[in-house]
């Protein structure tokens, strides 16, 4: 066994970078999606549940009351590339192209893949709509998200945190 | 052997590479199991037969043997119960538990400091029975698949458990490691693709959250007051994707004159995966005025603060902030004779040994960006990882110092020092750079722009959750 997998520190996972979180206020790669709730322009009540799937491409994008998008007819809508463009961000543009099976190194073989390339390469798959049968679950995983916000801080000590070091450098 | 540098709460480093007779051997028997939980115990596993018997052999002549014993057979058989799950549990705790007390007698040799007193046992927890049994069973899942086994399916079995213990508070700390570990497990399926396992982590995190459902585990010590001058050292920052939590080590002065001792005062908080950075200072900031005082440099006068065994219970009513007091000053000075608090029993594990040491005189290398400091002619691993990204403690600052306070650790085989801060030297004075110089706010120019970004990051979340929650 090599010192990492004899580690009880061993980092897994990277922390999410920071970015900012008003248009586009939740993103997650998730059961084979890149996924996430991009926030109305016009109507501050409202918001966009969209996705795009690993591998296929396929794409869906409707509110959170199930209505389907106007933009995303036959094309991906502003609302999935922002997706794409913060998840970037967020994860880096290696790890995004890599869960999505996104192979942009044909569109820029030397280059590192960008949230641009990403986005090139799965348009001009021709990706198919999907429906929007996923909306309501990423929907309601938002909500349980931002519920983090109204949980009681607390000063009883978490002994077990200790397994959860801070990723200073990594950030 | 003289204590290094003849003064102060310096560290004797001799005493951290010498050899430790059965250490080897009895994480032997944790990685053979850590192997066999990898694989997966749901069917037979002949090739997998010498990790658990190789545990049960570890723990003979112990009370757990008979039934460590049985449950080996079991498990090699294909036919582990729950129960025989504990048991195989309990005695890799059991082994990790022993492998920290030598671990820690050769760091109490290192420090020459004396031990505290062990604080009474927990009592009086509130039962959660339901969701403990739906915790356990999730994990005994885990157990049978393996880690090469997991699927989104299972992994996503936890959500529902987590949600209901988040909102007792009372159940915050098996919420908190099974939110963790879930996040980390649902971010590596399928477990059969993976290119390697962190099979001590995962094995750590499954025992440690399998003895957490069992009535009474969480429960914390019986507490006493604290009465008198709180002097930090430093703050250590712990954070996964939905929690962080600071912790506070501190030299604590009683007012009776009674001995001093190393205590911590703890502030943790769930939290979305986007705040990070300075916004997980803001978030804990309101709820402990130490990290203020820790920013600004201060003592606090506690009153009747609630200390249970080496961890102050916080609460600001108890607190006011005191005199300048310089963390170097109190790490020269002070930091030698005060007593290092007992562990609890369930936490007798050597990820949990943070033991603050002072340090100076050392060199520093430096190879393919690991820093080593040299104390004394031995080797010493320095953790500049686990440093918080908001703050001005760089590995630049820490490669150029000349002395640093510290938290002693192990793993993966050898001792290391996660600093806290360090002092260098710039035009022959003295200048301190401190890990958790911005936990209370901060006017440096980096520091104030990474405080704004994480304010707007807040704010557009909390605005979101005003709208969209109460609908
Ligand atoms: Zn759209």
């Amino acid at each position: 066994m090599s010192d990492w997998e004899r580690s009880s520190t061993a980092r897994v996972t990277a922390p999410a970078r920071p970015r900012k979180l008003a248009k586009v206020p939740f993103v997650e790669l998730a059961d084979g999606r890149l996924q996430g709730v991009v926030s109305s322009g016009s109507d501050i009540g409202r918001v966009y549940v969209s996705s795009v799937a690993a591998g296929s491409y396929t794409f869906a994008c409707s509110t959170n009351n199930n209505r389907p998008c106007g933009g995303a007819r036959g094309a991906f809508c502003n609302h999935i590339r922002a997706l794409i463009g913060e998840a970037v961000l967020q994860y880096g543009a290696e790890r995004v192209a890599r869960c999505l099976k996104a192979e942009t190194e044909a569109a820029a073989p030397d280059g590192e893949p960008t949230a641009q390339s990403i986005t090139a390469v799965m348009s001009a798959a021709r990706p198919p709509q999907g429906d929007t049968a996923a909306a309501a679950p990423v929907f309601s995983r938002f909500l349980r998200h931002l519920a983090y916000l109204e949980l009681a801080p607390s000063t009883e000590p978490l002994p077990e945190m200790q397994w959860f070091p801070s990723a200073g450098a990594a950030a | 052997m003289v204590p290094l540098g003849g003064g102060g709460g310096l560290m004797r480093a001799d005493s951290l590479t010498a050899t430790i007779d059965g250490l080897d051997e009895t994480l032997a028997a944790v990685d053979a199991f850590d192997l066999a939980l990898e694989a997966g115990l749901l069917r037979p596993r002949p090739d997998r037969a010498e990790g658990l018997t190789g545990l049960a052999h570890a723990v003979a002549g112990t009370p757990l043997a008979a039934r460590v014993a049985e449950a080996a057979g079991k498990a090699v058989a294909g036919a582990a119960t729950e129960d025989h799950f504990l048991a195989l549990a309990a005695a890799r705790a059991a082994l990790l538990g022993s492998a920290h007390d030598a671990l820690t007698a050769r760091v109490e040799e290192a420090t020459g400091r004396p031990r505290g007193e062990e604080s009474a046992p927990a009592h009086g927890e509130r039962q959660a029975a339901n969701l403990h049994t739906a915790a356990r069973s999730w994990l005994c899942d885990l157990a049978r698949r393996g880690w090469r086994g997991i699927d989104h399916d299972v992994v996503a079995g936890a959500a529902r458990i987590v949600s209901a213990m988040l909102a007792d508070p009372a159940l915050r700390r098996p919420a908190t490691l099974l939110d963790g570990f879930a996040a980390e497990l649902a971010a590596s399926c399928p477990g059969a693709s993976l290119a390697r396992v962190p099979a001590r982590r995962w094995a750590d995190l499954w025992t440690r959250a399998m003895l957490l459902t069992l009535p009474g585990a969480s429960g914390t010590p019986t507490a006493e007051t604290a009465t008198g001058r709180l002097l930090p050292l430093g703050v250590d920052l712990q954070e996964h994707a939905t929690a962080v939590q600071a912790q506070v080590h501190a030299v604590f002065e009683p007012a009776d004159g009674s001995a001093p001792r190393l205590v911590r005062a703890s502030v943790s908080a769930p939290k979305p995966d986007t705040v990070v950075g300075a916004g997980l200072w803001q978030l804990l900031r309101p709820h402990m005025s130490l990290l203020t005082a820790l920013g600004e440099g201060r003592s606090m006068d506690l009153a009747d603060m609630p200390l249970a065994g080496g961890d102050l219970i916080w609460s600001d009513e108890h607190a006011r902030p005191g005199e300048p007091a310089d963390p170097f000053a109190t790490a020269r000075v002070a930091l030698a004779t005060a007593a290092d608090p007992a562990t609890a029993p369930l936490d007798r594990h050597p990820a949990r040994i943070a033991v603050p040491v002072f340090l100076e005189g050392y060199t520093v290398r430096k190879d393919d960006g690991a820093l080593t400091f040299t104390v004394a002619g031995h080797p010493l691993a320095v953790d500049a990882d686990r440093v918080p990204a908001a703050g001005p403690l760089t590995p630049q600052a820490i490669a150029g110092s000349a002395a640093c306070i510290g938290l002693l650790r192990w793993d993966a085989g050898a001792y290391r020092v996660q600093p806290l801060a360090v002092e260098t030297i710039v035009r022959k004075k003295a200048v301190a750079v401190h890990a958790g110089a911005w936990a209370g706010g901060t006017a440096d120019k980096a520091g104030v722009r990474a405080e704004k970004a994480a304010t707007d990051a807040l704010a557009a979340l909390r605005e979101r959750a005003g709208r969209l929650l109460r609908k």
